[in-house]
């Protein structure tokens, strides 16, 4: 059976959020790119049980996050990412928001519990309705709900914490920032 | 028990195996506390002002797009047009 092209193009057009989503839950490019690799592999494989017109990315989200949740249940140790390729990424946009400011959201996001991190990225960064974003984890849409919302609140939380004490004339205007009322 | 993942410093990833009915507690104990000392609300209350939303946005996509906006890489492109354009469609 040969792919149809339309479908082909579906599938490429979304590796690049496929990616990043991958990056954000195994912490290397490396890994991602595996796990992107062979995600991918299995899709095609089995690409009759895609529904055509249905979400695609969010059907390719589900795999991987299949793989990913199983390839790990089996390694029975303690995994790091030695590459630090993804902090790399997380460093590249100064300019922008400021790299200390920038910095400090990594470290943020990198606290929080992985079930929040994911929810937050499926709706905050990857675009996804909560009501995909639960199909993809497998849960209630008021899961995902609750999860992003506390992910957000954690994150605001650590923000206003971590750091107060490295922006001393910025630190009232960082206080309005993220969310303020704090003494 | 169940796998869970945490990032360490540096952008470590590592996991540790955590009773999963103790790691329950605990996220019930810690969060709504988390959530009341980050708006100075009651719990049930957590709303987060629109400028801290659209920052956190701001920011979570910016470091997303970072890796979307590396594109298709050369590689996976090519494996999924071979795979494609196999007869069997079968990997």
């Amino acid at each position: 059976m040969k792919l149809d092209p339309a479908i082909r193009d579906q599938v490429l057009a979304a590796v690049p959020s496929l990616r990043a989503f991958a990056i954000s839950l195994s912490g290397s490019v490396d890994r991602a790119d595996d796990l992107v690799q062979e995600t991918l592999l299995r899709a095609l494989a089995h690409i009759d049980s895609f529904e055509p017109g249905t979400n695609m990315p969010a059907w390719l989200f589900t795999i991987l996050r299949n793989l990913f949740r199983s390839e790990y249940r089996k390694r029975r140790r303690e995994v790091e990412d030695g590459d630090g390729r993804y902090a790399e990424t997380l460093k590249s946009h100064p300019e922008q928001i400021g790299r200390v400011e920038f910095n400090e959201f990594r470290a943020a996001l990198a606290k929080l519990p992985p079930d929040q991190r994911e929810a937050l990225i499926l709706v905050g960064a990857s675009g996804f309705s909560y009501e995909a974003a639960a199909s993809i984890c497998g849960c209630a849409v008021g899961t995902i709900k609750s999860r992003v919302n506390r992910a957000r609140t954690r994150l605001a939380d650590l923000l206003a914490i971590d750091g107060v004490d490295d922006f001393g004339p910025d630190r009232a205007t960082r206080a309005v920032l993220t969310g303020g009322g704090r003494s | 028990m169940k796998w869970r993942f945490f990032w360490g410093p540096n952008g470590r990833v590592m996991t540790k195996t955590v009773n999963r009915e103790a790691a329950a507690q605990d996220e019930d104990k810690k969060v709504p506390d988390d959530m009341s000392r980050a708006t100075g609300q009651r719990k049930g209350e957590v709303r987060l002002g629109r400028e801290v939303q659209a920052r956190i946005g701001q920011q979570l996509r910016t470091l997303y797009d970072d890796v979307v906006n590396e594109g298709v890489p050369t590689h996976i492109a090519d494996l999924v047009h071979r795979l494609s354009s196999q007869d069997d469609g079968a990997a």
